[in-house]
């Protein structure tokens, strides 16, 4: 999506191609990115983002395009000469080195002071709160301190860019939660343009200001988390984000503000126009949430509404799922939150219930 | 870990090379270590016994083990033909194994970073040699750094030398042979290292700014610090005891140690000392070794 934020342009990649061989990783790439902006790459692995990042890191040469940061073509930099630093999946911190010479590691190859040397290692190792780990070695840390000294190492050079490959990738669960916050906070008190890759879209979409939806190599959508969520451009962008009901069908009213398709379980409703041609074939997206469940009928009928029968009934502690089988046999997926007790424990296995949602709540897509 | 689960057999499969070692290396060495202390035989005997049941005088005899030190009663210590043959030996013995890691750690370097599937082939040929004797290969280097060797016609053929010059029977001959003989002893354990070595270590060493060269010295040769030790005693080890390559290709003048422990034992006939020569030998190398393992053998292998 093109709708551009306001300080966009500081890390710009034209057309980017990188090819193995035969093999295309990474197909004419095209982004721009904001100073100070956290943006995340994400895609299933092998779509190409981590090559993405390779290049963006200098180990990777690309075959054609540019690589803009800051106004400079730094695709032919070696990546010793560039102003940027990662922070590498599972950290590849150095083993026979203790924290505060790995944390130190950049700054002395700058050929800097030692003062300022000392001083700056201090700081970070401050700022990730890790001061009295100092003399430790990588391995005698827990993850999430490795992962805090890998963060510190790759911003004690003050990089104009930092990259994270698969940031918490390492980290049990319970742990990532507490540590994306926590990352992001300090990322945001450097001020730091943050390039990360990941394969989680819950860690994308809480860590990352825009995210670019990647496929084979291609990018298929860039967008806020809400953006993305809520207005797909395709249904690979729409199934891979979320959970997603795709009901395909024909076009038969196209308005400006709204449209409507034949779908196999009657006509839905949208309520956005999409300037395409009647008949053509497309998919109306609903995420499950979106849909209401009821065995009797809603008091109010609106557009959407159809009648199916409980197939499954998922308990998931603050929600409930539930797939009903629709008139024409598939499967619709259903989520309520388990906010009131009385209406909803009433349904069961087998049961004819009704389900309808808005009209604003679908979204047409043409592929 | 093992010690959980009980594993039937468990005791035997350790036991059996402990009893081996036993066997074959501890009691040996008490042999040694007895011999060390008696008398020089008569005649057919090569040593008396440390008591004399019929006269039933005990004699332990400390002299073996002085005239290593000490020549004669008033001569200094430390200024015998044996001390000079040790140090000798040990200076021959850390050129040797020097060589062999200068030689040795690009070429398992090389290897290691060679593409998977052409790894096996090129460590193949790093032990083709020992599928030829021995002798033959160091016989063949006579043949090539001789007076009228290989070497010396072709210097001479390209006019750079008018006469042969003198390559056999000297240091030089004899460290190119020890070299040779024992790089493959480097190699290995340098490459069973440095193919474990994570090469995002280096790109994380690039990415901080530092060239490949130096990232080279800052990280890759401080995590191949215990393959590096690991080689270096495997030709050190040997290479001062070594008998061979210095007889067939050293010159007359450089007594090894390993030479004089056979002098001393077939033809001066004079096992004792020269059983007293072979555990002072022992003791000089693993001492110092026992010592520096016990300060730095938890950080020779770095864990993850």
């Amino acid at each position: 999506m093109a709708e551009a934020g306001p300080k966009e342009g500081y890390l710009v990649t034209e057309k980017l191609v990188k090819r193995f061989d035969e093999a295309v990783a990474v197909d004419e790439v095209s982004l721009s990115i904001g100073k100070g902006e956290i943006f995340a790459l994400l895609g299933s692995s092998g779509c190409g983002k981590s090559t993405l990042l390779r290049m963006l890191a200098g180990f990777e040469k690309p075959t054609s395009g540019r690589i803009l940061l800051g106004g400079q073509d730094v695709a032919r930099m070696q990546p010793y000469e560039r102003p940027v630093n990662m922070m590498f999946q599972s950290y590849a911190l150095f083993p026979h080195l203790n924290i505060w010479e790995n944390v130190a590691f950049g700054l002395k190859r700058e050929g800097l002071p030692k003062s300022e040397v000392k001083q700056r290692t201090d700081e970070m190792l401050g700022l990730v709160q890790l001061t009295p780990y100092a003399k430790r070695k990588p391995h005698q840390l827990s993850g999430g301190q490795q992962q805090r000294v890998a963060l510190a190492r790759s911003l004690a050079k003050k990089p104009k860019l930092l990259l994270l490959d698969e940031p918490l990738g390492a980290l049990d669960k319970k742990l990532r939660e507490q540590t994306q916050f926590e990352l992001v906070n300090i990322i945001e008190s450097v001020g730091v343009t943050v390039v990360m890759v990941t394969h989680d879209q819950e860690e994308a979409m809480t860590m990352a200001s825009r995210i670019a939806i990647m496929s084979k190599g291609r990018v298929l959508q860039v967008g806020t988390p809400e953006e993305i969520y809520e207005h797909p451009k395709n249904r690979f962008v729409a199934d891979f984000i979320g959970n997603v009901n795709l009901f395909a069908g024909k076009l038969s009213i196209d308005e400006p503000d709204h449209c409507a398709a034949e779908t196999g379980i009657g006509v839905i409703h949208v309520g956005h126009g999409v300037s395409g041609t009647l008949n053509m074939p497309v998919s109306i997206a609903v995420r499950p949430e979106k849909i209401e469940i009821s065995k009797q009928a809603p008091d109010a009928v609106g557009p959407n509404l159809f009648k199916g029968r409980v197939k499954e009934i998922g308990y998931l502690g603050s929600y409930n799922t539930y797939i009903v089988v629709a008139s024409d046999g598939m499967k619709v997926k259903i989520t309520e939150a388990n906010t009131s007790r009385q209406d909803l424990s009433g349904i069961t296995w087998e049961d004819e219930v009704f389900f309808w949602w808005s009209d604003g709540a679908g979204v047409v897509l043409r592929d | 870990m093992a010690s959980h689960f009980p594993i039937p057999g468990k005791r035997f499969v350790i036991g059996v090379p402990y009893a081996w070692l036993f066997v074959f290396f501890f009691l040996p060495f008490l042999i040694l270590l007895y011999i060390s202390f008696v008398d020089m035989g008569e005649s057919i005997n090569p040593f008396k016994p440390i008591w004399d049941p019929q006269t039933g005088i005990l004699s332990l005899k400390y002299e073996n083990y002085w005239s290593i030190f000490r020549d004669g009663e008033g001569g200094d210590l430390f200024k015998t033909i044996y001390i000079e043959a040790y140090l000798r030996s040990i200076w021959y013995a850390f050129w040797t194994a020097l060589l062999c890691l200068l030689i040795g750690y690009p070429f398992a370097y090389f290897i290691a970073r060679s593409p998977a599937s052409v790894r096996p082939a090129l460590l193949m040929m790093v032990m083709l040699p020992f599928w030829t004797s021995f002798l033959l290969r160091v016989y063949a280097w006579k043949g090539i750094l001789a007076d009228q060797g290989v070497l010396n016609q072709i210097l001479m053929g390209l006019g750079i030398t008018n006469e042969p010059i003198q390559m056999l029977y000297t240091n030089v001959s004899m460290l190119v042979g020890m070299t040779y003989v024992y790089l493959p002893f480097m190699v290995l354990p340098l490459y069973a290292n440095l193919v474990k070595m994570d090469v995002r270590l280096l790109e994380a060493a690039y990415d901080l700014g530092t060239t490949p060269f130096k990232a080279f010295w800052l990280v890759t040769v401080p995590l191949s610090k215990a393959g590096i030790i690991a080689g270096f005693m495997l030709v050190f080890i040997p290479a001062v005891g070594e008998f061979v390559i210095p007889s067939l290709l050293g010159g007359p003048e450089n007594i090894m140690i390993g030479r004089v422990v056979w002098d001393e034992m077939f033809t001066s006939n004079n096992w004792p000392r020269a059983t007293a020569l072979a555990v002072v030998m022992i003791a000089l190398i693993i001492v110092p070794l026992a010592i520096y393992y016990h300060f730095t053998g938890d950080a020779a292998e770095p864990r993850k």
